[in-house]
């Protein structure tokens, strides 16, 4: 009796450790959002003026100020990170899904070496492999042009590896088979009863190929240099350094805020499925 | 698996759909070739030349056997051998954040799918650890600059609560600078390495933990003795991934520092130094070389994670070929 209400009260003193250590980390995850969001509604002299928890009223001439900016085209910037996250994500997950049909369904020479070489080079980051890229680019006038930051997304090993998985689980080969009988054509079958049955797989990948797109600075950064041309994480680096003391900060913060807002809206909308998706990409089941 | 041996397509024998699959794969082998591959060989190839832009004069491109290689590793005036300066930056960067992403992650994972903890919220929790993870690095690192800036509200509350008698220049000490970067590492990855370890406990079969527990076992005996061997693969893989991102890192500080790695390049990394090559001079020759090296590095790293994931993923593409064919027998 004595013993349970001491393992009892051990339990309870653990949980209150647990919440504690929980809510402090939700707190060091949030605090820096949430004062973005609020000096975004501040003006340069209230930020100057000192550290406050709560809204204020300059918002819309936050925006404003930021929007129609001379030196740095936010509108346009997003925009055209929208265009190469939309049709990279797009890219990525169609020919991951076709080049994982080719090895799960069809029966050909040398479809092991090419999951293994599949497999292999998953590993290499894009980094070194940049040089080469970068100087190729110049070679081939690319610079100041989006080919290089979307076409390459056709060939994404981890996508692949992630639509394989996928297909096994999900796709049974009768399927095929069926349509075969029917008389559907092989891309004709891919098109219109594989990628269906995709859908949630393809979702997933999706998402997270658009925020990696929509995020990614190194390569963009060393390969567009045109002010029209840039991506908003290029337009961010700029920021950074401009003598940002000459800076209304309170458009400083908007700036970051616009940079972020799309991922962060869809990460509110759809983060059931993006926690989902952290894991079977790695754990198998 | 194939569809051609099937009894029920016999009629269909002489057809044979190798060729599709041929189809299907090769619009991904032909970028890889393209985007990837040739890249990657032109970069090996670069780094044996000299190779760059002097303002606006073209140097090269003269072969020059491993000269390039022989200055990454030669001495500067001061006597220090700059690549491995920087190659320590990177491995204590990577180090300061990640050793309290793994220790958090573990313990939050092990919290979280304990059942006599039964912790309420998880799916809250779980959202709101895993966001910084989506979050633009670049984005983030200007954030924390104007957060810890000299006229910044972070140095702002501390003057206000009393905390601080006059004004933190966080971006002039090693500490502080290594410090931001290291948190800003640690909060945008420890959920992402939660949620994977999490999954991990969970496939866990859930007898052994009962079986240990009715043994007597008690919480930390049932972590060092159950858990934790079971976890090992999936651990080593996110350790081994953690560390080739790691490698890579670059966007943090970068534009936390304004591309300086300031103070004295304590906070400068191997990609920056890569970059810095690259971006500046269009220096093929020398960032060449930084790559090789990066890439020798990844190579041993991805090789490990490899023999893991094959290990965990036996041969998927002969195994159900081979259970179907027993079975006709």
């Amino acid at each position: 009796m004595n013993e349970n209400a001491k393992s009892r009260l051990m339990l309870i003193l653990l949980r209150v450790l647990v919440y504690a250590i929980l809510i402090f980390l939700t707190a060091l995850c949030l605090f820096s959002f949430y004062l973005m969001i609020i000096n975004a509604t501040r003006s340069n002299a209230q930020l100057q003026a000192g550290f406050r928890l709560l809204p204020q009223e300059h918002f819309m001439d936050n925006l404003k100020n930021a929007w129609t900016d001379a030196s740095i085209n936010i509108p346009r910037g997003m925009l055209n990170s929208l265009f190469i996250a939309l049709t990279s994500a797009a890219l990525t997950t169609y020919f991951s899904a076709l080049t994982a049909y080719g090895v799960h369904v069809y029966d050909f020479k040398g479809k092991n070496l090419v999951f293994t070489f599949i497999m292999a080079i998953m590993m290499i980051p894009a980094q070194v492999s940049a040089v080469g890229f970068v100087q190729m680019m110049n070679k081939l006038h690319l610079t100041n042009n989006y080919i290089p930051l979307i076409v390459p997304s056709i060939a994404a090993p981890v996508v692949f590896f992630y639509m394989k998985q996928y297909m096994e689980s999900v796709l049974p080969l009768e399927i095929v088979e069926a349509a075969r009988c029917d008389g559907s054509g092989e891309f004709r079958t891919f098109n219109t009863i594989i990628l269906p049955i995709m859908k949630p797989a393809i979702a997933v990948q999706a998402i997270f190929s658009f925020v990696s797109s929509w995020n990614n600075y190194f390569i963009p950064a060393l390969l567009l240099d045109k002010a029209e041309m840039k991506t908003v994480p290029i337009m961010i680096a700029q920021l950074r350094s401009a003598d940002y003391s000459k800076f209304d900060m309170g458009k400083v913060y908007m700036f970051i805020l616009l940079a972020i807002l799309p991922v962060m809206l869809v990460y509110i909308i759809l983060s059931k499925s993006i926690i989902k998706g952290v894991t079977s990409g790695s754990v198998k089941g | 698996m194939s569809l051609e041996n099937r009894p029920s397509s016999g009629r269909r024998k002489s057809i044979s759909y190798a060729k599709w699959g041929y189809i299907f794969i090769l619009p991904f082998f032909l970028v890889y070739l393209v985007f990837t591959l040739v890249p990657q060989v032109l970069t090996i190839y670069n780094s044996f030349f000299t190779n760059y832009m002097d303002g606006l004069k073209q140097v090269g491109p003269d072969f020059v056997g491993l000269k390039n290689y022989v200055t990454l590793f030669t001495p500067n005036k001061q006597g220090i051998i700059l690549i491995l300066k920087y190659a320590g930056n990177t491995l204590i960067l990577w180090l300061l954040g990640a050793i309290p992403q793994f220790a958090i992650a573990l313990l939050l994972a092990v919290f979280f799918t304990s059942y006599r903890l039964n912790i309420k919220g998880q799916g809250f929790f779980k959202t709101v650890i895993y966001m910084p993870n989506l979050i633009m690095a670049s984005a983030f690192s200007m954030l924390f600059f104007t957060l810890f800036s000299k006229v910044g509200p972070v140095n702002q509350l501390l003057q206000q609560t009393g905390l601080a008698d006059k004004t933190i220049d966080f971006f002039v000490s090693k500490v502080t600078v290594r410090g931001l970067i290291a948190l800003m590492n640690f909060l945008m990855w420890f959920g992402n390495t939660t949620i994977v370890l999490m999954a991990g406990i969970m496939g866990i079969d859930q007898t052994l933990f009962e079986a240990a527990t009715i043994d007597g076992a008690n919480a930390v005996k049932v972590f060092f003795r159950v858990t934790m061997p079971l976890l090992m693969p999936i651990f080593v893989y996110c350790l081994i991934t953690a560390m080739i991102g790691g490698i890579q890192m670059f966007d943090v500080p970068q534009v936390l520092t304004n591309r300086l790695g300031m103070p004295d390049r304590t906070s400068f990394t191997l990609v920056m130094y890569l970059n810095n090559y690259l971006s500046t001079s269009k220096n093929y020759g020398m960032s060449g070389a930084i790559s090789v090296i990066i890439f020798i590095i990844t190579g041993i790293l991805g090789g490990v994670v490899y023999k893991f994931l094959s290990a965990q993923y036996k041969d998927p593409v002969e195994k159900p070929r081979r259970v179907r064919k027993g079975a006709r027998k």
